[in-house]
């Protein structure tokens, strides 16, 4: 399981703005370690967001998403009280879901 | 010369380390991009692989920084006012892999997203949007005075 997430959904004019704030290396596979020897690749793959169990937003993120990504973005509906819930899963494998209410 | 047990024991578990480091080196290096859009090393090449080269529209709205300080942590965002927008692609042209991120809007979510991509160098970040199931794009040159790829 990876580190937490922050969110915060803000429901305003029947729509809701979703902003979340990852935590994650997204080490690119560019870089190289003291000997010289390349780092391989570590970084979020597929992002899934939903507001009661519908997908309002899917996302496929290569190595060039910068590290500890940033997301925003916004849908139709959504109320106060209700939940978004973020998901993400690496190229490790390695994943993480964390959910936020609306206010 | 007598070799004594500890020396032989020293010796194998000496090797037998460095060949399973060696190992686990090989397989990550291997574990490479397997998504055609992502693995592509050329910006046509990433534009092949999710439909073919874009007509430009001017409905589209890149925003991104006219010169990023930091090239790791480059803020870009999209609007697409093209009705009925189903996807955006953010590309950076000169970056190793052009392609950075791909994201899809089901129906009721805006067309519009904002992120944070690493830029090599001074490039056009492109975005990519899939309207009607068209392909439209649009550009925004950002000069980058520090590269963020690491490479």
């Amino acid at each position: 399981m990876g580190n937490p997430m922050r969110i915060r959904a803000k429901s305003a004019n029947g729509e809701t703005t979703v902003r979340v704030l990852m935590s994650h290396r997204m080490e690119g596979g560019q870089r190289k370690d003291a000997n010289g020897k390349p780092i391989p690749a570590h970084h979020i793959n597929t992002v899934t967001a939903k507001h009661n169990g519908k997908v309002v937003l899917s996302a496929d993120w290569g190595p060039a998403v910068s590290q500890n990504p940033y997301l925003a973005f916004s849908f139709k509906g959504g109320a106060k009280g209700e939940t978004v819930e973020i998901n993400w899963v690496d190229n490790k494998g390695d994943s993480r879901t964390d959910t936020a209410t609306i206010s | 010369m007598n070799i004594t047990r500890r020396d032989a024991l020293r010796t194998t578990g000496a090797l037998g380390t460095l060949v399973s480091l060696g190992l686990i080196t090989t397989e990550q290096a291997m574990a490479a991009e397997s998504r055609p859009a992502f693995a592509s090393k050329t910006l046509s090449g990433a534009l092949e692989a999710i439909g073919g080269q874009p007509a430009t529209s001017d409905q589209i709205e890149v925003i991104a920084p006219d010169i990023a300080e930091n090239g790791a942590v480059v803020p870009v965002a999209t609007v697409s006012k093209l009705p009925n927008t189903s996807d955006v692609w953010f590309l950076v042209e000169k970056n190793p892999q052009p392609m950075a991120a791909h994201f899809a809007f089901p129906n009721g979510t805006t067309a519009e997203v904002k992120t944070r991509v690493k830029m090599g160098k001074t490039s056009d970040v492109i975005v990519v949007a899939k309207a009607d199931g068209k392909l439209y794009m649009a550009k925004k040159e950002t000069k980058v005075t520090l590269g963020g790829c690491g490479g």
